[in-house]
Parts: structure tokens; C-alpha cells; sequence
């Protein structure tokens, strides 16, 4: 494998100016391959520059945070995954950003620390990436909400429905206590279903949701019409498709 | 190694840490004694030592790069990642990292996009690597450009059992060149006592299995 991948350094001819524009792994040039996809894919590649471009910020009260076109910068776009037409919103390279990750969970600390938030709630598995640091930061508990199957011992579970057919989320019975305060975090909001299940969940429980927050929003998607009167905080928008 | 032989005997923090995780037995399967980890994650203050000696410990190692193995892994690798200033690479399991199989090389997936002039772009690649669990067997994948030759990485899980898991990681971060300094875990099963390294690489463990009088 060593060899195969070293092969393609050696023979990459330099990248052509479109991908400058594009918040990719930049030290991968391009390979000229016999394109296998279809005429209608071209158009997502310009599609791809706008949609950067289009990262709006959600701004604060106070006006927009410097941190965040940064932040928003970082994200890659990935067309077609996990299916055709879906424009896939890539954090993994935020995560590569040592300062647009710390940026993140700071803004995200500073908005919740003090606030008497005693849980914060990340749905599996990108929001196990942003709320344990949170987490540890504000003193709260952290609290998995898992696929089925996940969590040992006793849960609780709330169906949720997807495009075709529905699927769980799970909390353990005892991880939190009526009354708590708490938010629930992921990395990104679309349709609105999977937070809706958690909200269900701890509302169900007992606890009260102070916010949901997300790095990313799709606002086409609606999603914040599916979490009722819990609030809804985001660091950036993006065009679903 | 165990933290309590290497510099931390009788660290309070370690009996908290452990008294922090709960035992399920019969998970995921009869005969399997789970630790909970969870039950640590409600427990901030004991979350926060677990942290706390893996970041003294890294911080002035010159690691650049903290990976966390999915799912539990995601839990401890980016606070550490982000007090040491670290990127974090999450390693997932098959399918969830962007990318499609588009060239059938062995274990390599690309992800493509067409430019303007109908050629074929390759703007990612992810590799995958098998690996043999406790109970069962899976694979474990990163993108390739997460971490670049010669960059210093530690790799975390909550648990190392037979070390299956942190092998193919291991694996898949010297494919790419890169030098993995540690693996670290939380919990270390009595088969890697005695192990102080796995495949060539050094492995530090904070505690041992808890007990089944803890569970409640």
C-alpha cells in the first residue's frame, strides 16, 4: 500500500486554479482519470465553490464573531455522500484546524458556562467530538444519546422517522435527574429528526432543554421547526443540496 | 504499562477514576463483563483527572496529532487533542468517513469530483484496515490526508482488551508515515498486564477492569 500511494505523488500533475477555491486537502493534487460520472455531476462542482461562499455566519447579538468565517472555512463540502445529491457536510477538517477547533468549543463554552447547565447531551457519534470538551469546560455531565444496541444495561429509547422507515436514539435510565438543565449538541442540524428524539427523550425524563446547538445548520431542511420551543444555536448555514 | 507503576502509584485520582466505572455483566454478550464508561462521563470531576493526566503526560511530547477510535474513543481523544494542541483524527468504523470506493485498490476509497473540463478529481482518500475484536472482527478507516509523514501521534480508546483495535490503528498511521509515539486507554484488560507494548509501540493504561461489586 506504502508503494501504491507513493506512486501517485510521483505521477500528479499540479492542480488546476478552480480547486484553490475550495477548502479541500490541499496536498493532494488532481489525477486525470476517465470520468465515470454522468453529465449532471459537472454541475456540482461549481455548485460546490458557490455553497462556500454561501457559508453564512449565524451571527451573535452583538454583530458576527471573528471566529467564525474561519470556522466555516474549515468545513469541506463533499458532493454525493452519503448518497447522490446530498452535498456533505465534512467537519473532520475542522477537527484538523487546531484553531478553528479550539474556536468552536470556546464559543460554544462561552455561551453556556454559568448558565446552571448541568448536562450536556451529544448525539452519536460527531457530537461526542464537540460535547465532552464542553462538557469538562462549563462543569456539566456529559451524556451519550447512542443508536440502539450502544449503551449497556438499562436505557430508554424514543423512535424517530427518517426518510424510509425510523430508527432510535437510547439514554441510560439514572444518566440525568429531573429538573437538570440541559443541552444537547451535534454537529449538525438538517432534517431536525435526530434532536427532536432528544429533546423527546430528556423532556420525557424530566429535564429541561436551555438550547440545542449545532457547528452546522441546512436551513432549507427546516430542522428547527421540529424542536418546538427549544432554542436552536448555530456557528454557520449551509445550502442542503 | 499501568499509570500506577509508571510514576503514579497512589494517585487519588486513579481510585476515583475507577470507582467511576460501572461493570454490566452479559454485554454485548453472555460471559462479557462490560466496563461502563459512562457512568465516568457523569462523573465530572473524575472525567476531568482522567483528562488531566493524559494531557500531563502528552503535553510537552511534541504530539501533533491525538486519534480517537469510534465510538469511545471520540469521547476522551479531542479534549486532549485541544489542550495539547493537537489536530484530532477521528478513525471510524467502515462507511461513515465521505468517500467512495472509486479506484479497487486494496483497503484505498477516493473521493471524487468533477471539474470543469469533465475530469475526474480526487479531493480525498480514505483507507481502512481489518482487525480482530475481543468478539468478532471489523475495520477501522481515516482519511488519508488527516495526518502527514513524520507527525507524532497518540492513539486513544477507552478500552484495550486483546489490542486488536489499536493494531490496526497502529497500522493504519504508519501507512501514512506517521510515527504513533503512544497508545493510551483508560481501561486495560488483564491481557495486556504485563504487555508494555503493542506492535512495537508503547501502550499506558490508567486503571484495571473495576470489579463486579460495583455494579448497581
Amino acid at each position: 500500500m506504502q508503494s501504491i500511494v507513493s506512486s501517485y505523488h510521483l505521477c500528479l500533475p499540479p492542480p488546476p486554479p478552480v480547486l484553490r477555491h475550495r477548502l479541500i486537502c490541499q496536498s493532494l493534487p488532481p489525477i486525470r482519470l476517465p470520468s465515470r460520472r454522468s453529465p449532471t455531476s459537472l454541475r456540482l462542482f461549481p455548485c460546490a465553490v458557490s455553497r462556500e461562499s454561501e457559508m453564512a455566519a449565524a451571527a451573535k447579538e452583538d454583530g458576527q464573531d471573528p471566529r467564525i468565517p474561519k470556522i466555516a472555512s474549515s468545513i469541506r463540502v463533499i458532493p454525493d455522500f452519503p448518497k447522490p445529491g446530498i452535498m456533505f457536510q465534512d467537519i473532520t477538517t475542522l477537527l484538523l484546524d487546531t484553531e478553528a477547533f479550539k474556536d468552536t468549543i470556546d464559543i460554544f463554552v462561552e455561551r453556556y458556562k454559568g448558565k446552571g447547565i448541568s448536562v450536556v447531551a451529544g448525539v452519536e457519534a460527531r457530537g461526542f467530538i464537540f460535547g465532552p470538551p464542553i462538557a469538562l469546560a462549563i462543569g456539566a455531565k456529559f451524556v451519550p444519546m447512542r443508536k440502539p444496541k450502544k449503551l449497556p444495561g438499562k436505557v430508554i429509547s424514543e423512535e424517530y422517522s427518517l426518510e424510509y422507515g425510523t430508527d432510535k436514539i437510547e439514554m441510560h435510565v439514572g444518566a440525568v435527574e429531573p429538573g437538570e438543565r440541559a443541552i444537547i449538541i451535534d454537529d449538525l442540524i438538517a432534517t431536525g429528526g435526530t434532536l427532536a428524539a432528544a429533546i423527546r427523550l430528556l423532556e420525557r425524563v424530566g429535564v429541561k432543554i436551555v438550547e440545542c446547538a449545532c457547528v452546522i445548520e441546512l436551513p432549507e431542511l427546516n430542522g428547527r421547526e421540529k424542536l418546538g420551543e427549544a432554542p436552536l444555536f448555530i456557528l454557520v448555514t449551509s445550502d442542503a443540496a | 504499562m499501568f499509570a500506577a507503576e509508571n510514576g503514579l502509584k497512589g494517585d487519588p485520582r486513579l481510585e476515583a477514576i475507577s470507582a467511576a466505572i460501572r461493570v454490566v455483566p452479559n454485554f454485548p454478550k453472555k460471559g462479557i463483563m462490560f466496563q461502563d464508561i459512562t457512568t465516568l462521563l457523569l462523573d465530572h470531576k473524575a472525567f476531568k483527572h482522567t483528562i488531566d493526566i493524559f494531557v500531563d503526560r502528552y503535553k510537552d511530547m511534541q504530539i501533533s496529532v491525538v486519534a480517537g477510535v469510534e465510538a469511545r474513543g471520540f469521547m476522551f481523544g479531542p479534549s486532549i487533542a485541544l489542550a495539547i494542541g493537537a489536530k484530532f483524527v477521528p478513525l471510524r468504523k467502515p462507511g461513515k468517513l465521505p468517500g467512495k470506493i472509486h479506484i479497487a485498490l486494496k483497503f484505498l476509497g477516493f473521493f471524487v469530483v468533477d471539474d470543469e473540463n469533465g475530469n475526474t478529481v480526487i479531493i480525498g482518500k480514505v483507507i481502512s484496515e481489518s482487525y480482530e475484536l475481543e468478539y468478532g472482527h471489523d475495520r477501522l478507516e481515516m482519511h488519508v490526508d488527516a495526518v502527514e509523514p513524520l507527525e507524532r501521534v497518540i492513539i486513544i480508546d477507552d478500552l484495550v482488551a486483546t489490542g486488536g483495535t489499536l493494531s490496526a490503528a497502529i497500522s493504519l498511521m504508519e501507512s501514512q508515515g506517521a510515527e504513533v509515539v503512544e497508545c493510551a486507554c483508560v481501561i486495560g484488560l488483564p491481557e495486556v498486564k504485563g504487555q508494555h507494548k503493542l506492535k512495537g509501540k508503547p501502550l499506558y493504561v490508567l486503571v484495571e477492569p473495576s470489579g463486579l461489586d460495583e455494579f448497581c
